[in-house]
């Protein structure tokens, strides 16, 4: 069962076929073609596996929440990542710690493998700050909304990488590699075919790794591309590989591939998860305007957390007590979500001036200054707290 | 016991400032859970669902089906603690839902972040100055200007009947004298929006600070911003309205003009929103004035003979129970014109890129109604005899003048008359009823002195206008057309030969 419908596109040819290494109805792939791949999730004990399956669940929790508070005015906005936990988990877990990770605004289920709190993710969508996090503390950039424009910083980080000998060493506490995520929409944006063209011939160690979730907004892949994507790879002479983005353990295979070949200085590896955003662009979206019922349900039957609990239960490794417990860290989860959001206040107005400059600059200093005078010549006592 | 929280309709999108409600998901007395959906509101973007932020009981239904509302608005109160009494607080105070706001730990209340609901009492910015004399504002307008609950519940400031007449009330407020025109503080009016107390009024720093400048008082400006913020825009707005307010110098010059009109702040205006009845046919005349090229054709034509077949046939013991009228001899004529003539009874497919002839005739009635313009049609007309259709005439009109046109009445219309005539004026240009490629007006039936028979008589006259689609209506085809109606009307008996 591979009918994936990748795209719109004219005729795939078999290669275009994603890796696979579970079916959408739960069960293992096991070929000639995919046995370098299967090698690689040999590794991953039950234990492994559960916790592959408890990441997954708990962002698709965090997501619902998340989407309540922002419909309950809560948040701004908020951008839900619904049916993409495969993708983003599978990538994530393959991630060493030293490993540097550029997301795009939807990378709540990488974040949760990066060891950020979920809940400081919507400190962005409520409008507190720039980001509820320290890039340096998890390796993981903070949410870039320029669409693409942090595959070029995620190439620069990555040749920075290089320079400081971080690559190649044979030392594997060492060598690092750097991620960059973004959807086929980026891939429209000149700063993708960029960053393609700088790391391909700096042999940068980045893994660019593009969520083919089908529609960027309302714009479907087949408005973007005439070929499959993964096929622009190798135009800027970048190995690529398509995969089933709705497998976590194709994903997670395909990545550790191409971190690998990445920190042994073997250069950058496109990788297009095929998967499907089954909810709006962003909570601003209707996406009922765009798409036929007919293609969500085709895609609701492929969903990666389903597929894989379906797996699990198959393999026995799953039974109503580890669900249980599951569903107890979930509802815990979904409550603190919910508690920290509203618990969150208002940052002081000079704290804007904060992180302008990383030492303190001379310029600044006297803008805040000057803010400070001119907040105090208001006959208003007090701040803008509420 | 109860503790009644209110969700305010949020910002479902980016920047939207409305939602209209599609339907309740829940009802009075219904237990819900957090993140339960409860309603379905559509916005400018999209249709969407909203889930509960509290678990609990429905205390109350704010906001009806089929309304606009603001986003900011209460639309929903459920009690997060139903042992105890049932009844909401209708009258509770500000005070009080803030306390129990905070009871919950949510100090911004349902409210969205950076645009926030203005709630009576959430003193969001004190002013320094406010125990004293207000500070740039010689005008003290704030004390006795009626403050109005978020979901409509008038209450008073406490400081008003301290001593103070109500001089700032709408309509019991003396005139401005003509010393003080062109100053802002010189009175308010206040049947936009009335505001909540000075404390409440929020602004951004610097527009508080430009009004301070322009000696303007910030509670006396009707806020346009998000979540009733007063903008720079509201503030410069109400500056420039300063100087014309002056003018507004009579007794009940600032009052609406209608009932559902709203003054603009420099009294002088009366705005009313656009929707139903109004809105729909602004729709279609937009849409069909600039889709169709109209042409339009006169013809003045001698009616003195219809007026004769009126007065008869008015006598007849067949139309005894009906009315005969010059508009329903126009309609048969029109028909017995459109069977010589089909090809303009006909519309434009622009999306199949083909014409669609009409193999019947559903011959619309335009009806001016206490509620605006409709234009039901008489569902196969060219069936009809005289006297069917004279009772067709009858039952539209009367059915669009109770206001119960239903959708269907009005849909499928083939070509429409429209009797300008009734108000008293000669002809106009109609415009297209939007899929229909012809409409007949008729004007007033005058006595004119005419040349009949090679003398100067005196004759009933009346003007013909036919506004066709130029798209598939050649100018021929449409004056072939009018001038078969006016053989009809000038010689009823011709109505025989075409019959």
């Amino acid at each position: 069962m591979t009918d994936l419908r990748p795209s719109r596109q004219a005729a795939s040819t078999p290669d275009d076929t994603p890796l696979q290494l579970v079916t959408p109805d739960g069960t293992f792939v096991a070929s000639d073609d995919n046995a370098r791949y299967r090698a690689r999730i040999g590794h991953l004990d039950s234990e492994d596996l559960r916790n592959l399956y408890r990441d997954m669940v708990l962002v698709r929790r965090f997501d619902t929440e998340a989407t309540s508070l922002q419909r309950q005015g809560e948040l701004a906005l908020y951008a839900p990542l619904l049916g993409q936990e495969a993708a983003q988990v599978g990538s994530g877990r393959a991630l060493a710690p030293q490993d540097m990770a550029f997301p795009s605004y939807r990378e709540h289920g990488v974040a949760h493998t990066r060891g950020l709190d979920m809940p400081h993710i919507l400190q962005l969508f409520r409008g507190i700050d720039h980001g509820g996090w320290d890039p340096a503390e998890h390796n993981f950039h903070l949410y870039t909304l320029v669409i693409g424009s942090h595959a070029l910083h995620a190439t620069g980080y990555a040749m920075g990488v290089q320079r400081d000998g971080l690559v190649g060493t044979g030392d594997r506490t060492k060598d690092t590699a750097v991620i960059t995520y973004f959807g086929d929409g980026a891939t429209s944006q000149g700063d993708v075919s960029e960053a393609l063209g700088f790391a391909a011939v700096n042999e940068a160690p980045l893994v660019l790794f593009c969520q083919n979730n089908q529609w960027a907004i309302s714009v479907p892949t087949s408005t973007q591309t005439k070929v499959p994507l993964y096929q622009r790879g190798a135009g800027f002479g970048v190995p690529s590989i398509r995969v089933d983005g709705n497998d976590v353990l194709a994903c997670y295979a395909a990545t550790s591939e191409a971190l690998d070949r990445a920190r042994s200085g073997g250069g950058p590896t496109f990788i297009e998860a095929v998967t499907y955003r089954m909810g709006a662009h962003t909570t601003s979206d209707d996406p009922t305007r765009y798409r036929t019922a007919e293609e969500e349900q085709h895609w609701r039957d492929r969903d990666p957390v389903e597929r894989f609990r379906t797996l699990l239960v198959t393999e026995e490794l799953w039974d109503e007590g580890h669900a249980a417990d599951l569903e107890a860290q979930a509802d815990e989860l979904g409550e603190r979500v919910r508690s920290y959001v509203k618990g969150l206040g208002r940052p002081a107005s000079a704290s804007m001036f904060d992180h302008v400059y990383a030492t303190d600059h001379s310029l600044v200093t006297e803008d805040r200054e000057w803010f400070a005078d001119y907040e105090a010549s208001f006959t208003d006592t007090q701040g803008g707290a509420r | 016991m109860p503790t009644f929280e209110r969700f305010n309709l949020p910002d479902a999108g980016e920047g939207l400032t409305e939602a209209e409600i599609v339907s309740w998901h829940v009802a009075v007395g219904d237990t819900v859970t957090v993140n339960q959906a409860i309603v379905e509101v559509e916005t400018a973007k999209s249709l969407v669902e909203l889930p509960s932020p509290y678990g609990g009981v429905v205390a109350e239904i704010l906001t009806e089906v089929g309304t606009v509302v603001e986003v900011g608005t209460p639309i929903i109160v459920i009690d997060t603690d139903p042992d105890g009494e049932a009844a909401p607080q209708r009258d509770d105070s500000a005070g009080g839902s803030e306390s129990t706001a905070g009871d919950e730990g949510s100090e911004s209340g349902s409210v969205l972040v950076g645009y926030g609901v203005a709630t009576p009492g959430t003193a969001r910015r004190a002013r320094r100055a406010s125990a004293g004399a207000p500070v740039a504002t010689p005008a003290p307008t704030g004390g006795s200007t009626p403050v109005e609950e978020p979901h409509g519940v008038p209450v008073t400031t406490p400081d008003q009947g301290v001593g103070t007449p109500l001089a700032g009330a709408p309509g019991i407020e003396p005139q401005a004298s003509p010393a003080s025109v062109g100053k802002p503080q010189m009175r308010s009016v206040t049947q936009v929006a009335p505001r909540p107390g000075t404390l409440a009024v929020r602004a951004k720093p610097p527009v508080r600070k430009l009004a301070r400048d322009l000696g303007i008082d910030l509670s006396s400006i009707h806020p346009t911003g998000p979540g009733g913020i007063v903008t720079r825009e509201d503030v410069l707005a109400y500056s420039a309205q300063a100087e014309p307010k002056g003018l507004a110098t009579y007794v009940d010059d600032d009052a609406p003009w209608l009932a559902s009109g709203q003054v603009s702040s420099d009294g002088r205006q009366t705005r009313v929103p656009v929707k139903s009845v109004r809105k729909r046919t602004a729709e279609a005349m937009v849409s069909s004035a600039f889709t169709a090229p109209h042409v339009t054709v006169f013809h003045t034509v001698d009616v003195t003979r219809t007026m004769r077949l009126v007065e008869r046939l008015r006598t007849d013991k067949e139309f005894t129970d009906v009315r005969v009228t010059p508009l329903l001899v126009t309609a048969k004529a029109l028909l017995l014109a459109v069977n010589r003539h089909p090809e303009i009874n006909a519309s434009w497919d622009d999306a199949a890129q083909e014409i669609v002839y009409k193999h019947y005739v559903n011959l619309g009635i335009a009806a001016s109604t206490p509620r605006g313009l409709v234009v039901p049609n008489i569902k196969d007309a060219h069936r009809l005899g005289l006297k069917g259709l004279a009772q067709g005439i009858a039952d539209l009109t009367a059915t669009a003048r109770a206001g119960r046109t239903t959708p269907t009445d009005m849909s499928d219309g083939t070509i429409t008359i429209t009797n300008v005539g009734v108000f008293g004026i000669d002809t106009g240009t109609p415009i297209l009823n939007p899929g229909e490629s012809a409409i007949l007006a008729m004007g007033a039936i005058r006595e004119q002195p005419w040349v009949h028979k090679g003398k100067i008589k005196k004759r009933h006259v009346t003007q013909l206008a036919l506004s066709f689609d130029h798209r598939l209506v050649d100018g021929a085809l449409g004056a072939r057309l009018l001038s078969d109606v006016a053989a009809v009307l000038e010689e009823p008996a011709q109505g025989l030969v075409w019959g």
